[in-house]
């Protein structure tokens, strides 16, 4: 099958097995950036945005997605750009072997998106379904503080 | 006359960095989603490797059928018969194959291998496997190993042996008031690093193999394809990707899957890559070795340890893979943090039909310090005396010594556990709870642990690590064997690079291993990257100073003492001479190559007998102390942890931004293996085989941390840093338990403290309920 994708803001024309998952789809055709820890929908390394909303590529049959915008980790900053929250994971320590941080900064972007300004309580319910086995996520929910206090002082 | 050198200002630019929470070397990559691991690595002409597995626990292999309806001219298939050198694979024994050739010894095991263009044909080619195995009776547990009805390994099951005596224990047992007897059981964990094992092979046009995967231990993969494949050294080469966490799972399982990969390339003329899946990883890779340890003790009225039994055998699985190693290390800390004069403990590591078990962060230190902290309970309990006070009795203070014989140098033990009582208002709180009404009961407990640094015994003398500096242009590189796996090494050893030569850290480039130019500086393990590693790197850095000062010394025609170093500059009585790296460019223009090796040097106060297993087993012991506040539902016996304050002792932190992080992940690793984290046996088969089926902590599983870094520093490491990773995983799993007791008056004896478990104790009745 061959389909257009709006992958970080450019169309792709990409060729697909039937059945492929979004997840397969994106790593196939160099998006490594998406990782895939369990391909189950449990561990959240394949999280990546569709129009916004936190899914699992690996969950997701890549002929459903259709015309909606998918954004992985590198489709929110760049090295010369970074995302506040990108910034914030740096600066709080939240990287460790960096394979759940992809899913994780995603998951901070949904969050503060529907939520600016989340209770310690919000972050942990957010971030539930992105497993990271380093950091005892401590410095993860710092980082996702410090990424609101950035993001709102940049609006 | 003397040509005068560039003086640059280096001492605006040099900044002390350990000590400071400097932003880890590979942050920026990471959170970008531009580091590469092993799977994201394009390689052009790449095939698909896989395994065939055996499906019993024991048994011998009658045939191995190829369906002949399948094309195998498009793939390659390897069975033990193909192999380029002997069957074994190398580690600390040689015992366990590459390829199962006769029989069969685990559930998993493997028996052949393929390697395919595309992952369908793949797929399609391990189908077309069919593997017949006779089955024998397996050996399941350490009960059946220890009986011996079914020998599977040596004469009688038993992988390793050790024992440790001090004092005349019967003797002392006499003037016990009271002898405390108990069995504790610890089960498996899996290390569940988020990236999968992989591992790429690309033969060489000089008839070698280049491998590069997700690995902790360069040298230790070199070995093993070097005699696998029957090569010489210069012929094979690892290289390191990015790898996303270890925790000892990628020490020593990735020789065997190298191997494989290697094994593979060479045949099909082609790289060949396998990575796992979540689901083979889990059923077929190396697991925290399971425990039964029985302690008896003998104690005075008032808590007074006076002697100690103990009983301590590990199921290592089918082969031995480190579990002689393991089993020493949890020998030498079974009785924790505490003095004891007279002891007897014996360590043994049994045989099982069931995958082999391997290094998991903390190597046979978190099944004995439970059993031993468990132990302090019980004896409070007993006595009718606080588990605080049980354990202040006897404490190990300066001075002290283990029943191994080697002397205490601090009293980070007292220090760490009184902190951590205050902070977390232990006392006040542990009254509060008790009076909790209702279903929902509060409980605190604290549990006291402890590591030794680097290597047991002369471990350290036998690697003898080295580091390469090479300096290049305007920077200098390090070269060493020890990776950067989340931990922070990559970070850590520039931060000592940069500050013994005191250049800034912007110009000391990590380089990731790569065994064709690191020297070996040992394997990635035994906590001892930081501490012992670290001060290799630090004589590797005085060295190079020294090289400089020399050619300071001839070319202006200053004796050696009238020149000093600093913050970049060479210096005559004050005034200064050149700048390190003008010195530098001089040597390599008229020299070559600028490049030193650091050595390392055994501390000569330290001795260690391996055969009597006595004397100085580590080069510094780090404390910790963990008091854990949980909230236990008695209705559904649901474990909620809701605070967890711990306070450790890291000698120095050399970046207290990542001791943070390797002290809060490793002890929320701690409560996993406390109370969440259960892999059940069936028939030898894990049924855990997926996530949905083995639980790890998530955020909301997270207590609130708090954290405290101590710093009692320690001459034989790095700025007196200590080891430091492997220790907080030990204190998570008899906090868990021993905050269960007080909230719900059960007493757990195994881990983890499933609900499951909890329900039988309650209905067991029961008289240890107080």
């Amino acid at each position: 099958m061959k389909a257009s994708f709006n992958i970080n803001g450019k169309v792709h024309e990409l060729e697909f097995a039937p059945h492929a998952r979004l997840l397969d789809l994106l790593r196939d055709n160099g998006f490594t950036e998406v990782k895939c820890g369990c391909r189950e929908g449990f561990c959240g390394a394949c999280s990546v945005l569709l129009d916004g909303e936190l899914v699992n590529s690996c969950m997701v049959y890549a002929a459903s997605v259709g015309e909606r915008k998918i954004t992985t980790v590198k489709g929110i900053g760049s090295i010369h750009e970074p995302h506040p929250i990108q910034e914030a994971f740096v600066e709080a320590g939240a990287v460790q072997c960096g394979f759940c941080t992809p899913g994780m900064v995603l998951a901070t972007y949904a969050l503060l998106q529907r939520n600016p300004d989340p209770t310690d309580e919000e972050i942990k319910e957010a971030l539930d379904g992105n497993f990271c086995r380093c950091t005892g996520y401590v410095k993860i929910i710092d980082a996702v503080k410090l990424a609101a206090r950035k993001v709102k002082e940049n609006d | 006359m003397v040509e005068k050198l560039k003086v640059t200002p280096t001492e605006k630019e040099f900044r002390d960095v350990v000590g400071k929470p400097v932003v880890r070397v590979d942050a920026w990559d990471k959170v970008m989603g531009k580091a590469e691991y092993i799977d994201d690595c394009p390689i052009p002409g790449c095939w698909y490797g896989g395994t065939v597995r055996s499906d019993v626990p024991r048994g011998r292999i009658v045939g191995i059928r190829q369906d002949p309806s399948f094309d195998w001219s498009k793939v390659v298939f390897v069975t033990a018969k193909d192999l380029p050198g002997p069957n074994e694979v190398a580690m600390v024994r040689r015992d366990m194959p590459v390829l199962a050739e006769d029989i069969v010894n685990y559930v998993s095991e493997p028996i052949a291998l393929v390697a395919a263009p595309t992952k369908a044909l793949l797929k399609a080619a391990l189908k077309a496997v069919k593997v017949e195995i006779e089955p024998l009776e397996p050996v399941l547990s350490i009960e059946e190993a220890l009986e011996g009805k079914n020998v599977i390994w040596g004469n009688d099951n038993i992988l390793a042996k050790f024992e440790v005596k001090r004092g005349d224990v019967d003797e002392a047992f006499k003037e016990a008031d009271i002898i405390i007897e108990e069995t504790y059981r610890t089960g498996h964990q899996e290390q569940l690093y988020l990236e999968p094992q992989g591992m790429v092979a690309l033969p060489r046009d000089d008839g070698g193999v280049e491998v590069v995967g997700s690995l902790q231990c360069p040298y230790y993969i070199h070995g093993a394809m070097t005699h696998a494949l029957n090569l010489p050294p210069d012929k094979v080469i690892i290289k390191q990707a990015v790898t996303g966490g270890g925790f000892g799972g990628k020490e020593d399982f990735p020789s065997l899957l190298a191997i494989h990969a290697a094994v593979l390339a060479l045949k099909a003329k082609r790289p060949v890559k396998i990575i796992y899946d979540r689901a083979e990883d889990m059923v077929s890779t190396t697991k925290r070795h399971p425990s039964r340890i029985r302690h008896r003790t003998g104690v005075k009225k008032d808590g007074t340890i006076v002697a100690q039994d103990v009983d301590l055998v590990l199921d290592g699985g089918a082969y031995t893979t480190l579990s002689i190693v393991v089993l020493q290390r949890s020998l030498l800390h079974a009785t924790g943090c505490y003095q004891i004069p007279n002891a007897r403990i014996i360590a043994r590591a049994v045989a099982t039909n069931t995958p082999p078990n391997g290094a998991f962060r903390g190597f046979g230190a978190p099944q004995s310090i439970f059993a031993m902290e468990r132990q302090m309970d019980k004896i409070a309990r007993t006595l009718g005396l606080s588990p605080v006070e049980v354990r202040r009795k006897n404490l190990l203070k300066s001075g002290d010594a283990f029943p191994f014989g080697q002397r205490v140098e601090d009293d980070g033990a007292r220090l760490v556990f009184e902190r951590a009582l205050a902070i977390s208002e232990y006392e006040r709180k542990r009254a509060e709870y008790s009076k909790d009404q209702g279903p929902k009961k509060r409980g605190i407990g604290v549990s006291l642990f402890l590591h030794g640094g680097g290597f047991t015994g002369a471990g350290e003398q036998k690697i003898n690590g080295k580091i390469k500096l090479f300096v290049a242009r305007e920077s200098v590189e390090l070269h060493v064997s020890n990776v950067e796996m989340g931990q922070g090494a990559a970070t850590v050893l520039t931060q000592i690079a940069a500050q013994g030569l005191q250049i800034p850290f912007e110009k000391v480039k990590y380089c990731q291993p790569d065994t064709s130019k690191a020297p070996d500086s040992g394997p990635t393990v035994a906590s001892r990257t930081t501490m012992i590693v670290g001060k290799i790197v630090l004589r590797g850095t005085e060295k190079l100073i020294m090289q400089l000062k020399e050619y300071v010394s001839r070319h202006f025609d200053v004796s050696l003492e009238d020149i000093t170093y600093a913050k970049g500059t060479f210096f005559e009585n004050g005034t200064p001479l050149a700048d390190f790296f003008e010195i530098a460019r001089r040597i390599e223009e008229e020299m070559g190559p600028l490049e030193v090796i650091g050595d390392y040097v055994h501390p000569p106060e330290l001795n260690w007998d391996d055969e009597k297993c006595q004397g100085d087993a580590y080069q510094g012991y780090a404390w910790g102390a963990n008091v854990l506040e949980v909230e236990v539902d008695t209705d559904t016996w649901e474990v909620r942890p809701l605070r967890d304050t711990v306070v450790v002792d890291v000698g120095t932190a050399i970046n207290p931004l990542l001791a943070l992080g390797q002290v809060e992940g490793g002890s929320l690793q701690g409560l996993g293996y406390g109370y969440l984290e259960v892999i059940e046996m069936e028939g030898g088969r894990y049924r855990n085989n997926r996530l949905a089926n083995y639980a790890i902590p998530t955020s909301v599983d997270c207590p609130d941390f708090f954290v405290e870094l101590m710093e009692i520093p320690c001459s034989r490491g790095a700025f007196g840093a200590k080891g430091l990773g492997e220790m907080p995983l030990s204190g998570g799993g008899p906090a868990v338990a021993s905050a269960i007791e007080h909230a719900t008056g059960l007493f757990p004896t195994r881990l983890p403290v499933t609900g499951e478990i909890l329900t039988s104790l309650e209905q067991e009745g029961d008289e240890r309920r107080s």
